[in-house]
Order: C-alpha cells, then structure tokens, then sequence
C-alpha cells in the first residue's frame, strides 16, 4: 500500500511538473501552431496596406473601444446569412495579413464592418453618422462621439471638413467641424473592404505549401 | 487535410487514453490514502466540529445541531488550537490588505458595469467625455473585475489558505504584500491607460505592455509565500486546495507574460492566443482559486470531510488538461483553422468530466446537511457558488457545440454567461470565504448580521433579473440575426427591453455590494456593537509564540 501511496500521492514536484507540461500542450497547440502555420503567408494581392491615415483611425477604432459592439469577421453563408446582409464573404487568415491588433470583434451590438468602406462609401456619411447616429439609422443604440468633432458658431473656416448633418438635426448658425480623430477614422472605415476573391481557406493551403516545399530541391 | 486528421486524432487518441488511465488507477484504489489527505484539513479529533466564524453565537449552535448534535468541542488538543491561531495570524496584514482592495475595485467595477449597461440602452447619455464613452467604460468594467476584484479577491484567500492548509506560519509575507501593491499599482495605470484610449485593442488584454509587466511581477511575487511555506510544510499530505492554489499561482504570470510579449502576436494568429489567454484566464488562474476555496470552506464549515479525494485528484488534473484548449470555441465560424476550432470544441465538451468531478464531490457533501445553509452565511454563499459552477461550465460545453454556437456567438447571451461564472460563481465563493475570513483577520465579528443577508439577497435576486433578461434577450437577437428576412436594426431593437432588465438587475447587484462594502469598512473601523458570542477561536489578544509557550493554557481556556 504504501509504495502506491507514493506513486500516486500528489507533491510539489508533481503539481509544478504536470501543471507545465499541459500548459506548454496548450500552447502549442493554440499559439504556437497557428503561429508557425501563419507566419509566411503572403498578403492577398487585392489587400492594400493601410495608409499612415488610416492606421491613426485604426488607433481610434481601439481606443473608442469599436470591437466591443463590431466584429470584423462575416460568416460562411452556410452558417448565418451575413453575405446576404451586405457583409461580405467569409474571410480567410490571410484577408487579415496588415491587421494587427486583431479587431475580429466578439460582439454584434451592432453590424459587421469588415467591407463596410465597400458596404457605406459615403465619407459625409459616416462623419454624420459618427456625430449623431440617430440622424441616420432610426433605432440605433451606438453612442453618438460629440468629442470626435467641434461646433463652432457662424461659418467655417477654410481647410474645416463641416458634418453635412440631416436638416431636421442641424441647428441654424452653427457648424459641426470634424477633428482630425474623426477623419482619420472615417479614412479607416472607408478603406475596410474585402470584396477581392479570397485566397484558398488555410487549412488546406498549408500543408500543401508545406509539402511542395519539401519535395522541392 | 491529412495534417488536420492528424492532429486531430493525435489530441482525440491522448485525452480519451488519459481519461482511462485515470479511470483504471482509480479503480484499483491506487490513489491511496485518499482518507488521510482528505482530513488534512481538520485537527485531531476536530471532524464533527462545524466552523463559521461570519455565523452568529445562536447561527453556530444550530448550525451544530444541525451536523453533529452530540458532539463535543473541547476535546481539540491545545497546541492545535494554537497552531492554528498563529497560522491565521500570520497571514492577517497582507490578507487584510488584499481583501481591502479587492472590495474598492469591486465597487467601482460595480458603477462602471452599470454605467455601461445603461449606455447600451440610452446611447445619448454621458456622451459628452471621452473616458465614458461606452467603448471605453466597459473594458475599465471588465478590466476592474478581473484584475481588480476577481484577482485580488482569489489572490487573498489564497495567501489566508496556504498557513491553514500547511498548518504552519506563512513564510514571506513581505513578497505577496509587495506583489500586490505592485499589481494594484498596474491596475489603477491600466484603469487609466483604458480610460485615456490607450488600450491595446484585446479583449482580457487591454492593458499596455508596460503596465503588464507589473501583473507579471506582482503575480509572480504574491506566490512566493506559496513556495516558501511549502518548505515548511507541517503536513504529510498536500489538500486538494493547494493544488489548485499552487497550479493557479504558476500559471497566470506564464499566461499573461506570453499573451502581452509585444511584437510576437499578428493577425489571425494574435486571434487565437487572445481566445488561449481568454479562456485560460478563467480556466487557470479564476477557477483554480474559487475552487480551492470551495474544497476548503465546505467541509470545514461542516466539519465533514470532501466526499471523495480520488475524485478530486481526478478532477484536477482533467480541469487543467481539458480547460486548457478550449479557446477557440470563441472563433467558431471565425478564419482559423477549422482543425484548431474543432479541438477546442471537443475539449469543451470533454470539460463535463471535470465539472462533475467537483460536482459529484461537493455536492454530495452538502447532500443531507442542506439545513446548514440557514445557519452558515459563508455556506450560504459558497454552496450558491458551486452550484453556479456547475451551472455556469455545462451551459459552457453546450454553446461550444456549433449549432448553439450559431446563435449565441456575437449577441448578449455570451455576456449572460460569462457573468454566470465570473459572478454567480466565483464571485459568489469570493463572497462567502470573505465573510469566514475577515472575523479571523480583524479579530473582531461582523457587526450587522442583517447586513450580510441583505447582501445575499440582493445579489441573488439581482443576479437572477440580470441572468435571465440578458439570456433571453440575447438568444431571440441570435436567432433574429439568422433570419436573413429579419432587418439587423431588428435584432437591436428587440433587445431593449431585456438591456432594461439588465441595467435594473445591475443595480441591484450593485446596491448588494455597496452593502457589503459598508459592512465590510465597519469591521475594518472595528465600528458597531461588538457581538458577543464564540465565533472567535480564541478571544482576546492572547496569542502564543510558541507551542511550549504557558500563554497555551490560556488558549485552551478560552475554547467555547
């Protein structure tokens, strides 16, 4: 009995063993694999890097927190309709090659934006939008960003881009001047489209890369 | 593909073969001394005695008659007694500080989440400031809970277990003190990185890189004392609890080095670590430290030890195993390798063997003493907890199958869920091992036994409304959003009125909470009528040196 006692009795060296070997398991299987699949992939040649205007947008896309109601990941149509919303087809790894951070998103609070520059190309539109979201979509529970623009009274001033707000939400002797935030966000969004053709799904590019490059030379 | 059917055969063939490896050594009892580790927890001759020191002197007689109506307390040997004095004693600044903080970061997590629930529903309020904007007050909500509340909170009673469970004095207290300010430092500069827009963009890893590097030094030093008391070790056997303890206070920091290192992570691959991190967060490092909690205050409160030990020893290990791949059910549908989504998949499913590992063990022993709960507060809590748990991990299984996946991924369902573990149990075990262990800390009772009931009550109830308006709501957006003849602005408007729901069941929770700190700040001021009664272990300063100490005999006289 008591050499089983010491086979199966739980110690220090055990705990701190075990507990590390499943962990590295873990990992390796969940960040090091995608990690060693994903790291030479070429970028489709229909994405185009962003612009240094839209990365500062991509900054206010994070720092407003937009994953938190947005994804950025439409599904295959076999699985929910998206495509039929105007989403977009269903995405592979290498339509995000420029996207770090992810913004896949968790949340549909409100719609998907992967093609939403293709979806919505109205710049007025989405600085509108932006400062009132209620002036265009009836219903919508996104917070408007009154502190992503400036009101100013009387008449702009030259080099403003001025909200072109719906009548009935524009008060008279007043503009709305967008801040730098707000342009190069909507440069952002306007530049978010993936409507090119899509590169082969990976888990079937991959290996089959792989194996090509081993019978090579 | 044969690469996918590999590796998915290879993982399949390895957690099947490690299931029946434990299966067949259980059977053939080659645990072992299963018995003597299970009432490693007790003194000699303390099985039998219940224990609550949150409970009332009337509380704790019931509660006595209840378990074990003919016993009789006095026959504990003195130098237990004052072994375990010490034990409790020695942890007492450092838990005090700990638990101080996790109660400020839980109330103002509390307002950021209802501030953030209400924004959902009324999208022009408190638009005028950056820092409110709803993208912003949610992270600060989740980031208080997790690395404020949750962490700090498990991280507490962590270093209050450790002496008790090794039945000597804590050994370094001065690191996991240091630990912690560093860590509550990290989160007050997160807290404010998040609210100046200066997040990293992941969700579980908002704060900046720089900031992390306080979490990972601070949550390597609070385990420390862990490790250094071990040496000390006063016991044969180490309890189930320190497993989870010792396992939880290794894993973090390795999770959280691994998911900040900046520069490593991109695109899809950045995706599936955040989702590894994501779940392991939960997995390893909140579940261990309520569990252990839980395998502790049980039986202690009822004086009976854990059901079975094989189990828990089974439970464990598959916990760590199985809990540890499951993160990528949140890209299910997502553009990742569907090999990886699969895997994850099957393990979540392979999770019902842990979750009834710990049910099967705590549950059945309750099982026959459920008049307890109307006599223990910390049971109250504790047992509500576990069975959240329960809850909480078999509704996890299901909505990583695909076809519930479907419907409840990306809709307010999730966040029902989420809030099911972190809250209904964790939180909850948070709550009742609080209230066993503040008496012993402050050496001084709960003032307002009302005020602990109020408190319960309140986050039941307003856990219930929140739960199951948000379950709901979220299941019919789900559902709405698969309809292709079903306008998206539908899928929004028809969860408004469950969104209300939330935000009314939020300040109920919220109120509970503001309770609980009012209490919890009266102990600290030793403020309110001082209750008379025995639910000190020994009261008085009296406190021995040592074991050979004559102060001894007064401990001895002091016992009810």
């Amino acid at each position: 009995m008591s050499s089983a006692v010491g086979k199966w009795e739980m110690d220090e060296l055990r705990l701190i063993v075990g507990s590390m070997v499943i962990l590295s398991g873990a990992t390796a299987l969940l960040v090091v694999m995608p990690y060693m699949l994903l790291k030479d992939q070429e970028p489709p040649p229909g994405l185009q890097p962003y612009t240094a205007e839209q990365l500062a947008g991509r900054q206010v896309y994070i720092a407003n927190g937009c994953i938190y109601c947005h994804t950025q990941q439409p599904r295959d149509i076999a699985q929910a309709p998206d495509a039929l919303r105007g989403w977009g087809r269903a995405p592979v790894a290498a339509d995000y090659a420029y996207d770090t951070p992810h913004l896949l998103g968790t949340m549909r609070t409100g719609p998907d934006l992967l093609n939403i520059g293709a979806r919505q190309p109205s710049k007025d539109w989405h600085l509108g939008h932006l400062y009132q979201p209620r002036a265009y979509t009836p219903g919508s529970i996104m917070p408007a960003y009154p502190y992503l623009f400036e009101v100013r009274q009387g008449a702009a001033l030259p080099g403003d881009t001025v909200v072109a707000l719906p009548p009935a939400f524009a008060r008279p002797g007043e503009v709305v001047v967008a801040r730098p935030e707000a342009l190069a966000l909507v440069a952002y969004l306007l530049g978010l489209d993936r409507t090119y053709p899509a590169l082969a799904p990976l888990s079937v590019a991959a290996p089959a890369a792989a194996a090509a490059k081993k019978a090579g030379p | 593909m044969d690469f996918t059917v590999s590796v998915l055969l290879a993982t399949f063939i390895l957690s099947v073969l490690a299931l029946f490896v434990f299966i067949a050594s259980m059977a053939k009892g080659l645990f072992g001394s299963g018995g003597a580790a299970a009432v490693q927890i007790f003194d000699a001759d303390e099985l039998g005695t219940v224990e609550d020191p949150a409970a009332t002197a009337k509380q704790r007689g019931s509660l006595q008659q209840a378990m074990d109506p003919g016993h009789a307390m006095q026959r504990r040997s003195a130098w237990e007694v004052a072994t375990r004095l010490r034990a409790d004693q020695s942890s007492s600044l450092v838990v005090g500080v700990c638990l101080t903080m996790a109660v400020v970061w839980l109330v103002l997590a509390s307002l950021a989440g209802l501030v953030s629930s209400i924004k959902l529903h009324a999208p022009d309020w408190w638009v005028g400031q950056a820092w409110l904007t709803f993208g912003r007050i949610r992270p600060v909500h989740l980031n208080l809970v997790g690395y404020g509340w949750c962490s700090m909170a498990g991280i507490g009673v962590a270093i209050w277990l450790i002496p008790r469970l090794l039945k000597t004095e804590l050994v370094g207290a001065k690191y996991a003190l240091f630990g912690g300010a560093l860590w509550s430092l990290g989160v007050v500069a997160g807290t404010v990185a998040i609210a100046t827009g200066h997040s990293d963009g992941l969700e579980w890893l908002e704060y900046p890189w720089q900031i992390d590097i306080l979490l990972v030094i601070g949550g390597a030093m609070v385990g420390f004392p862990l490790w250094l008391t071990l040496l000390r070790r006063k016991v044969e056997h180490l309890y189930v609890s320190v497993w989870y303890i010792g396992a939880g206070l290794l894993w973090f920091p390795i999770l959280f080095l691994i998911a900040n290192w900046p520069g490593l992570h991109f695109g899809v691959q950045q995706a599936t670590m955040n989702w590894w991190y994501g779940h392991n967060v939960l997995g390893l490092w909140f579940t261990p430290l309520a569990l252990a909690a839980s395998y502790y205050f049980i039986p202690k409160v009822l004086g009976k030890p854990i059901h079975s030990y094989n189990l828990s020893l089974l439970g464990f290990w598959s916990l760590a195993f199985f809990y540890s791949q499951v993160g990528g059910h949140h890209l299910i549908g997502g553009p990742v390798p569907s090999w990886l989504i699969t895997i994850s998949i099957v393990q979540s499913m392979m999770m019902v063997v842990p979750v009834i590992a710990v049910a099967i063990n705590q549950h059945l022993t309750v099982l026959g003493s459920f008049r307890a709960l109307l006599y223990s507060p910390t049971l109250r809590f504790i047992v509500l907890g576990g069975m959240m748990y329960t809850a909480a991990s078999v509704q996890g299984s299901l909505q990583a199958l695909r076809a519930v996946n479907t419907v409840t991924h990306f809709t307010h369902y999730t966040v029902a869920h989420a809030h099911l573990g972190l809250y209904g149990f964790f939180t909850m075990i948070m709550f009742g091992s609080i209230y066993f262990i503040m008496p012993r800390v402050m050496k001084w009772e709960w003032p307002y036994p009302w005020m602990i009931s109020a408190h319960f009550w309140l986050v039941l109830v307003g856990f219930g409304i929140y739960f199951t308006g948000l379950s709901f709501g979220g299941w019919y957006q789900g559902l709405a959003m698969l309809d292709k003849d079903i306008p998206f602005m539908q899928s929004v408007a028809l969860t408004i009125p469950y969104l209300q729901a939330r935000t009314v069941g939020g300040a109920v929770m919220t109120l509970g909470h503001l309770v609980f700190a009012a209490h919890f700040l009266m102990m600290g001021w030793k403020f309110g009528p001082r209750r008379l009664g025995a639910a000190l272990l020994a009261p008085g300063p009296a406190v021995p040196a040592s074991p050979a100490s004559p102060a001894l005999v007064t401990a001895k006289a002091a016992l009810p």
